[in-house]
């Protein structure tokens, strides 16, 4: 009896600290960084870990070097690059949205670096007042949602569907098949291409993904007689595509957008790609502005890879607006929104949607050779 | 739909289906064997097949294998990347009766358990080629493995060829020798259980483990041996493979286990025989299935006829046994 | 160091066990209060901070994501387990595409209650509805509940029949079956695009609303949290019914309930149907408070994970499957540096769990009983495989 007083007892008084903790909680978040003069907080978020990590890692790399350079050459700023891992799933970016939109010190964000997760969270970045500059989004709907605080400094997958008809024009392409693997980036890109090439169109298939053999579609691609192939989506089924293209003996030649920019890509089809052409919103290495490339290659031991120079543009945005002295979430909003400067990737100046100004977005052929990318020819636009 | 266009060429599409099921039918043999003896399901067989492709991968890259090599080589490689693949598949088989099965049969634990076990050993083995084999490499095996969790791709050993032409309906050498091959070793193991000792072994105790016991089969020996017989046919199955489509992936395995799996119990699981008519049989659906909607249908047509074969024929296409059918 | 292992588990095992048979000792009034205490503190978890329990917060680390939204996370993950439990645990079918119910039930939302669906779109066509029109929430509640329990009964009708192990593929098949569908069907799901603004209570996500606005989670939580304590109550009703009963019966001995006069199949229809229901139910709520959902996430490791979380917590065992919810999906969050090394996790915590504890945790008394009662028939007869 006297046992369970004691516990009855217990029970009460850990309510009672309950209740009582419950009054000076703190929300976690709150706490203002002291910073100098200039500086502040900068969320990204993105895919770091998992299997689409190769994608969006350079551009996480570009952030952190932008940041650190900007570090290293203004002593009394102190700009923080705080990484919010998404795995690329939109239902752990929204929480992640909440707790920076809830965190009064950050005043930026970069990302999200896929579609979905940036769709998913623009409503709770909007209501924050939190700038939100994508550097590899590129669905092209995204832009046309009426959202008041997205910016992406990439061309959105319309331009570069456009840049590929204007190649494929170019090229005197007679028949045109289009393959995509039915994600949000090979379907969209595909529809995209789709509606620029017009009679060209001389057949389309869906693959799925982790697909490995493509009899029914290289059959589809014979019979249709294609001398061109587009095929919208990522390495993992394009190399075994081309593969088996090239081994059953068809002569087309291959197109892709830039989820194929990718090492992976020539070896994982291991000879089956040469000649393949690789479109990419990304300027090569060589052309890109100031010592970008080099510094990339020095910090981090290998070439800036797909969207490494967006992820460098879109920390250098805040890091601007920093250096102006913007303090609040609104002004730097503002900042944003009125940007215009030469960037490393290229002229960032966005329009009323948000979307990096057309006719500055630079898109780039380049080809395989052997086990390299190799930079082609710049593409017309249109 | 497309029926014009799978009329047309629909020798053509039956060859493709074929050369495709050749392969779901020597993984599903894997499935098979274990389900008839021991009534489980070895959910992990697919990574079985997965370490045998990587076997392959790494044997080829330690020669330096070049694309389209000699003939004479060409043979060497072939051989050489069976045994590797056989021995790296049949030893990951046995290492996981071992380490994960047998604990759980000495304790009787139900069929769920068993299946879920293979689940997670199924996962550590996806992460483990994923993600720890080029850590733990390091520097030292960069080009052997590369990044694993990207696609890999391996030398074309065999330039593929049309060989043989009948109307619109092409044979490639390729298709070929992976059908013959598949029916061949299909062929070997059915010998191999229906005729020999070992193989008597291996029905007395899919048919009554007591009695068999009673009569002197060593039961553990019967359960490594058709373990090792199932990692030696995905072996198999992983050097085709490799051959036809030339890249592998840590997660190679899952979906082709899954096909594999529905071959088994398509055509009635635990039955060899009914490994390769089911085999078959999903490949050929598959392809008419893409070829009549699109590729991006092809699963959901072979889990649908899954379904509707399993509603009017619970037991598969030729009905359960490994022991009784024959013995 | 695995006999170690094995005593250490087999003291907190029987520590377990001596608080349960303790609780049930409590008088009545006791019991109440302990219970009313505990569902207070589920209520206050978002607000933690009692001094010392503070870095259980997952934003207590840097890049650590928004605790009321993991709590919620872990919340529907275990409306999840304990409906995937009534399947699994009770009923003793192996369902690995439950993945699929909880996409019917996001997808059901998402159709009828978000205006950017084309399903919505076509109706506001067909009847000259003003665009802003779209199913309230409370009736995409329901609507999603029934879809689901009606998807439920289909698949289980032609599939029940079969054996367990053939189940576990068909079921498989049939989570795959609905993601590529989704996938697919661009005319009917809005195909990998996803489909955004998706209702919650107070109508459309929007800044403007009162209680579920956009930056704050709690309030999520504490509607997540509520239902699953009124599921909770609710199954555990019917556990203890006929129904419930027959399960138990169904699972342990098919033959020896079907002599008893238990239907075997319609029991395990039953089952199949409110499994399916609940999980339909945290995919709605899922898809409510993320506000946007793509077909990319319902794939198959999902459904795995679910099956994880009911075997290691103990499945048969509501506080168990409870317990594995909680830490498959709390662990990772909480402990972000292992992200990348998260599955490797989940696939050792499932083979060490099944062949240390093949109980789970928790255990069910009456599972552990037969899991025993197996062993022990084992060792009288070492030949029997």
């Amino acid at each position: 009896m006297r046992r369970s007083y004691v516990r009855a007892l217990g029970a009460a008084a850990l309510a009672v600290a309950m209740v009582g903790a419950a009054g000076c909680q703190d929300t976690g978040g709150g706490e203002t960084t002291a910073s100098g003069d200039c500086g502040g907080k900068i969320a990204i978020f993105g895919a770091f870990t998992g299997d689409n990590a190769g994608l969006v890692l350079p551009s996480l790399n570009g952030a952190k070097l932008a940041v650190k350079q900007f570090n290293e050459k203004n002593s009394n700023c102190k700009v923080t690059l705080q990484e919010f891992d998404t795995q690329g799933d939109p239902a752990v970016a929204t929480p992640f949205a909440n707790q920076i939109a809830g965190d009064n010190s950050f005043l930026g964000v970069i990302g999200g670096h896929f579609s979905g997760e940036s769709d998913a969270t623009m409503p709770i970045y909007q209501a924050a007042g939190l700038a939100m500059v994508s550097p590899s989004a590129t669905r092209a709907d995204l832009t046309q949602k009426g959202n008041k605080s997205f910016f992406r400094v990439v061309g959105n997958d319309g331009t570069q569907a456009g840049a590929v008809a204007t190649y494929l024009k170019s090229q005197n392409a007679a028949k045109v098949f289009t393959i995509d693997d039915g994600s949000a980036y090979g379907a969209g890109i595909t529809a995209e291409l789709a509606k620029n090439i017009g009679s060209t169109l001389a057949g389309t298939d869906k693959i799925q993904e982790k697909q490995a053999q493509f009899d029914a579609t290289i059959s589809k691609i014979k019979a249709a007689q294609a001398d061109f192939v587009f095929y919208g989506g990522y390495t993992r089924e394009a190399a075994p595509l081309v593969k088996q293209m090239r081994a059953a003996g068809i002569q087309a030649k291959f197109v892709g957008p830039d989820g194929l920019y990718d090492p992976a890509f020539p070896k994982g089809a291991s000879g089956g790609a040469e000649g393949a052409i690789i479109t990419c919103p990304c300027l090569p290495a060589d052309k890109a502005g100031g010592t970008f490339s080099a510094d990339y290659q020095k910090e981090f031991g290998q070439a800036p890879g797909s969207y490494g120079a967006e992820g460098f543009d879109g920390a250098q945005i805040y890091l601007d607006a920093f250096k102006d002295g913007k303090k609040t979430r609104a002004d730097i909003l503002a900042y944003v929104k009125a940007y215009d400067k030469q960037g490393v990737s290229k002229y960032i100046k966005f329009d009323d949607k948000g979307d990096v100004d057309p006719s500055k977005v630079v898109i780039w052929a380049y080809q395989i050779k052997g086990e390299e990318i190799s930079a082609l020819q710049e593409l017309k636009l249109s | 739909m497309h029926f014009d266009e799978l009329i047309g060429h629909l020798g053509q599409h039956t060859v493709d289906g074929l050369s495709k099921g050749a392969i779901y039918a020597l993984i599903a043999l894997g499935y098979t064997l274990v389900y008839g003896v021991l009534r489980l399901i070895n959910f992990a067989h697919s990574e079985v097949f997965m370490v045998g492709t990587f076997a392959v991968l790494g044997l080829w890259t330690a020669f330096g294998v070049k694309n389209n090599p000699p003939i004479g080589q060409a043979v060497l490689f072939l051989v050489l990347g069976l045994i590797a693949a056989a021995i790296a598949s049949g030893g990951t088989a046995l290492a996981i009766e071992r380490i994960a099965y047998r604990p759980l049969r000495r304790k009787n634990a139900p069929p769920l358990i068993f299946l879920i076990t293979a689940i997670g050993i199924s996962l550590v083995l996806v992460e483990v080629f994923g993600l720890l084999l080029p850590d733990v490499a390091g520097g030292a095996l960069p080009t052997l493995f590369g990044r694993a969790r990207q696609i890999v791709g391996m030398p074309t050993i065999i330039q593929q060829e049309t060989l043989l032409q009948i109307g619109n309906t092409a044979i490639t050498n390729i298709q070929l020798i992976v059908f013959v091959s598949a029916v061949v070793m299909m062929a070997l193991l059915d010998w191999f259980i229906n005729r020999t000792r070992y193989g008597r072994g291996v029905r007395a105790v899919a048919q009554n483990p007591e009695t068999a016991a009673l009569m002197g089969v060593n039961q553990e020996r019967v359960i490594m041996l058709i373990f090792m017989l199932g990692g030696i046919m995905a072996g198999a199955a992983a050097l085709l493979w490799s051959m036809r489509f030339g890249f592998t992936q840590n997660s190679i395995g899952f979906v082709l286990g899954l096909k594999a799996f529905t071959a088994a119990v398509l055509g009635g699981i635990g039955n060899l025989r009914g490994a390769l008519v089911g085999g078959l049989f999903l490949g050929i659906v598959e392809v008419y299935g893409a070829t009549l909607f699109a590729s991006n249908w092809e699963d959901v047509i072979a889990f649908v006829v899954l379904i509707v074969v399993l509603m009017f024929r619970p037991t598969g296409l030729l009905g359960e046994s490994l022991g009784r059918a024959r013995a | 160091m695995i006999d170690k292992i094995r005593s250490a588990d087999r003291r907190r095992v029987s520590m377990l066990t001596s608080v349960g048979d303790r609780f049930r000792a409590l008088p009545k009034w006791q019991q109440a209060a302990a219970i009313v205490a505990l569902v207070a503190f589920l209520y206050y978890l978002p607000l933690l901070g009692i001094p010392g329990l503070t870095w259980l917060r997952t934003d207590s680390i840097a890049g650590g994501n928004n605790w009321a939204g993991v709590l919620f996370v872990c919340a529907i993950y275990v409306l999840v387990a304990i409906g995937l439990n009534v399947v699994v645990g009770l009923a003793g079918l192996l369902d690995l595409g439950y993945i699929g119910f909880f996409a019917i039930g996001a997808y059901s939302v998402a159709l009828f209650g978000s205006v950017n669906s084309p399903v919505v779109k076509w109706i506001q066509q067909e009847f000259d509805l003003p665009p802003t029109w779209a199913v309230t929430w409370a009736v995409c509640l329901l609507l999603s509940i029934v879809l689901t329990l009606i998807s439920g009964v289909l698949l289980g009708w032609p599939t029940l029949r079969l054996r367990g192990d053939y189940l576990a593929i068909v079921t498989l098949g049939f989570g795959e079956i609905i993601r590529i569908v989704a996938r697919n069907a661009t005319g009917l799901t809005n195909g990998p695009q996803g489909i955004s603004a998706i209702p919650g209570p107070e109508g459309p996500p929007s800044g403007d609303n009162k209680v579920f606005g956009l930056i704050d989670a709690k309030p999520w939580y504490w509607l997540a949290i509520t239902m699953v304590l009124l599921m909770v109550f609710l199954v555990r009703r019917l556990e203890h019914s006929r129904v419930g009963r027959a399960w138990l019966a169904v699972r342990e001995d098919e033959d020896a309930a079907a002599v008893m006069g238990v239907y075997p199949f319609k029991a395990k229809l039953w089952a199949f149907a409110i499994g399916a229901a609940l999980g339909g139910l945290s995919g709605f709520l899922f898809g409510s408070r993320n506000a946007f959902i793509d077909p990319t996430q319902f794939n198959a490791n999902l459904s795995i994970l679910f099956v994880a979380m009911v075997v290691v917590g103990g499945s048969g065992n509501m506080i168990g499957v409870s317990l594995g919810a909680v830490l498959l999906a709390y662990l990772p969050e909480r402990f972000r540096e292992v992200a990348d090394y998260r599955w490797l996790a989940f696939g050792l915590a499932m083979v060490l769990v099944m062949i240390l504890r093949p109980q789970g945790l928790i255990p069910s008394r009456r599972r552990a009983r037969e899991l025993k009662d197996r062993a022990a028939a084992a060792e009288e007869a070492p030949a029997h495989v």
